[in-house]
């Protein structure tokens, strides 16, 4: 009977152990893993700053006015030039 | 004898060989030895096991920090105007990188530096183990020379703040410092919103310093939140263009702009000339960093003068149509003289006083209130109180209590002297007279909103209105007026102080008004100190950078014409010229017109049929 309950306990300590040593390989695989998609997360975050910072650059007033103005020879409407609809 | 000599012998040997003794001894000393050894280990393992934990992993385990990111500003419309973007700062171990000098002509070839330069650089740092070799590049650029895998060279991520809309909203936004900490304007006053919070993780490093393994996240990294303006980038954009423009016209010194939402009291565009490029700061004076439209104060003038109008409403001493003689035109005040501009006005109604901007009338109507009374009214409308709106640095203005009034105080405040006002508090007391007597609380976070406290009944608020409506239409400010909206306003003319008296010919020259004026949407305030060239009037150097503004702001606001008639009429009269003195210009402008026509229905083909050709391949298919 003594026996036996040794031999449990001892097969329950080793498992135990096999168990904490997959645990904590487990750990360092998703953590390895948790740390890459949170670096891609934050390229693309990044990149979508980049992209943002950009188009705001792109898309500034005053460069929108110049190009209008003078690439595209466009001009505010004159006050003849707008026809009031009445509803 | 001999077997008695012998015993002692054997005695003397079995005295002398006491195996008990030294099994003991032995088992004793290692006994001892093993004890103390376990009491060691005790104490190594139990004891004092924190300091050796500590020990052991301080020789492999590193917390490193993990960089975050500034939290975005973007518009009302979500257009970003700061964003934080990172760079690469490429450094290197000189230690490492000297090991193998045939790699640095590569490296120097990659930076783009001669070689002689880098290799002074790094000789010169040769003891040390960090030497930055660029600093805030493009990270593109950062990769290209990592790319070449020269040992003891990396590099490492930072942010640095980029402003699209540039000197345009540069006195509103602020900037940060190279710690990404913000220093002024908006950056500084939600500094604590838009920071992130570095996180860090434990990693194993090689005695090179390269990470072996990603142990533990110890916290996690916490970017900064973003944060929505109430300012609308485009109406922003106009009003920096404009002010501008006149700035120029008019060669002066500094300028100042802000447009309020009358409702909610959101700040949708807040202008300060001189300017400056907050992408690169450099040696900008703190004259030019300062944010004219919350920080400096001036006397308002004639701007005053509806406010002086609403407390005399207010208190019932008059209405609108009360008669005030302000005959002869001149009036003596103690030592000084004061007189309407540019004439004697005779009998003036209530509106009139308004319309003409009549000091005498002013000085008339505030005659009429008890000091305390007028007092309470003008501070009611928030002058001599901090505006609230959270901007770092805001003014409170200059507004002395009756006890410490001279005896002329009261005059001079009713036609606006005697009292200093920023053009963020002008504006807010519009906002109040426009939106039914509610002092809003400026604010720039778009979707905030405090309590607006009662402070003029809505009655007597559209009156006041009202009679500013003739400022625009027959009084001193015809160039405010924008086509289509009826416009209330008041200009204001005010000399400026300088060193305890007024300085000879420097004028501030003010505008407020309300657009449109039959229900009020936005309040704007222009101010232009140090008008040179082309007169100084409010209604000259102003009223024209509100004409100008509103008109672009009304359309990008879809705000709805209050004022069709009028538009109408200008209309017709334009049409008729054109039909009768010139068919020959106007025939010729057709067919421009028309070729405009067909440009415009190209592109977009949703609606349109679609074009021959693209018929023709859908019916082969």
């Amino acid at each position: 009977m003594m026996r036996f309950l040794i031999a449990v306990l001892l097969l329950a300590n080793v498992a135990s152990a096999i168990g904490v040593i997959y645990a904590r390989h487990r750990h360092r695989q998703l953590f390895v893993e948790l740390s890459r998609l949170e670096r891609s997360r934050d390229e693309l975050n990044i990149e979508f700053g980049r992209l943002q910072l950009e188009q705001a650059t792109v898309a500034e007033s005053n460069r929108i006015d110049q190009i209008a103005r003078v690439r595209l020879g466009m001009k505010f409407p004159e006050t003849n030039d707008v026809v009031v609809v009445r509803p | 004898m001999n077997s008695r000599s012998t015993p002692p012998l054997k005695n003397r040997n079995r005295a002398r060989f006491n195996l008990r003794g030294r099994l003991a001894l032995v088992i004793g000393a290692l006994g001892l030895c093993s004890v103390s050894l376990i009491g060691r280990a005790a104490y190594v393992q139990l004891i004092n096991h924190d300091f050796y934990q500590r020990q052991g992993d301080s020789r492999f385990l590193r917390e490193i920090p993990i960089p975050t990111s500034r939290g975005m500003i973007t518009d009302r419309n979500g257009e970003p105007v700061a964003v934080s973007s990172p760079v690469e700062s490429v450094w290197a171990n000189p230690r490492e990188l000297l090991k193998a000098p045939d790699r640095l002509p590569e490296l120097a070839q990659a930076l783009g530096v001669p070689l002689d330069h880098l290799t002074n650089r790094l000789s010169q740092r040769a003891d040390k183990e960090f030497v930055y070799l660029k600093r805030r590049i493009n990270p593109d650029e950062a990769h290209r020379i990592l790319a070449h895998k020269v040992p003891g060279v990396f590099s490492q991520r930072e942010f640095r703040r980029f402003y699209p809309q540039g000197e345009a909203m540069a006195h509103v936004l602020g900037f940060t410092n190279i710690d990404d900490r913000g220093q002024e304007g908006l950056e500084l006053a939600f500094d604590e919103w838009l920071r992130g919070k570095a996180g860090a993780k434990k990693v194993i490093r090689d005695n090179r310093g390269r990470i072996v393994e990603n142990v533990d996240l110890v916290r996690s990294a916490q970017p900064g939140k973003d944060l929505t303006l109430s300012i609308d980038r485009r109406i922003q954009f106009l009003a920096f263009r404009e002010l501008r423009n006149a700035l120029i016209e008019h060669q002066a010194s500094s300028g100042s702009m802000v447009i309020l939402d009358v409702a909610t009291g959101e700040v949708l565009a807040m202008v300060s000339l001189p300017t400056y490029n907050p992408n690169a700061i450099g040696q900008v004076g703190a004259e030019t960093r300062r944010n004219r439209a919350v920080t400096d104060v001036v006397e308002p003038g004639s701007t005053m003068k509806p406010i002086t109008v609403s407390a005399a409403l207010k208190a019932g001493a008059v209405t609108p149509s009360t008669l005030i003689n302000t005959s002869p035109g001149y009036m003596s005040l103690g030592r000084y003289t004061i007189r309407d501009v540019p004439r004697n006005n005779g009998v003036l109604t209530v509106t009139g006083i308004i319309t003409k901007s009549s000091n005498i009338g002013s000085v008339k109507l505030a005659e009429k209130l008890p000091n305390d009374y007028f007092y309470s009214v003008v501070r009611s409308f928030g002058y001599g109180s901090a505006p609230g709106s959270g901007f770092p640095g805001e003014a409170v203005g200059i507004l002395a209590p009756p006890a410490r009034w001279n005896g002329l105080q009261k005059a001079t405040m009713s036609y606006g002297y005697g009292l200093s006002v920023t053009p963020l508090q002008i504006a807010r007391a519009y906002a109040a007279l426009g939106n039914g007597g509610r002092l809003v609380t400026p604010t720039f976070v778009k979707g905030e909103h405090h309590d607006a406290p009662q402070v003029l009944d809505p009655a007597i608020a559209r009156e006041v209105v009202g009679m500013m409506e003739t400022v625009v239409t027959q009084g001193g400010a015809k160039r405010a007026a924008v086509l289509g909206y009826r416009v209330a306003g008041k200009t204001g003319t005010a000399r400026m102080a300088s060193g305890g008296g007024y300085a000879r010919g420097r004028y501030a020259s003010l505008f407020a008004g309300l657009v449109p004026a039959s229900n009020p949407r936005f309040a704007a305030v222009v101010v232009i100190s140090d008008s040179q060239e082309g007169g100084y009037y409010g209604g000259l150097v102003a009223a024209p950078v509100f004409h100008n503004v509103m008109d672009g702001a009304l359309r990008l606001m879809d705000v709805p014409p209050d004022d069709i008639e009028t538009w109408l009429a200008v209309q017709a009269k334009a049409d008729a010229k054109l039909a009768g003195n010139k068919p020959a210009a106007a025939a010729a402008a057709m067919p421009a017109s028309l070729d405009d026509a067909a440009d415009i229905t190209d592109s977009p083909t949703f609606d349109a049929p679609p074009p021959v050709a693209v018929q023709g391949t859908g019916g082969v298919r």
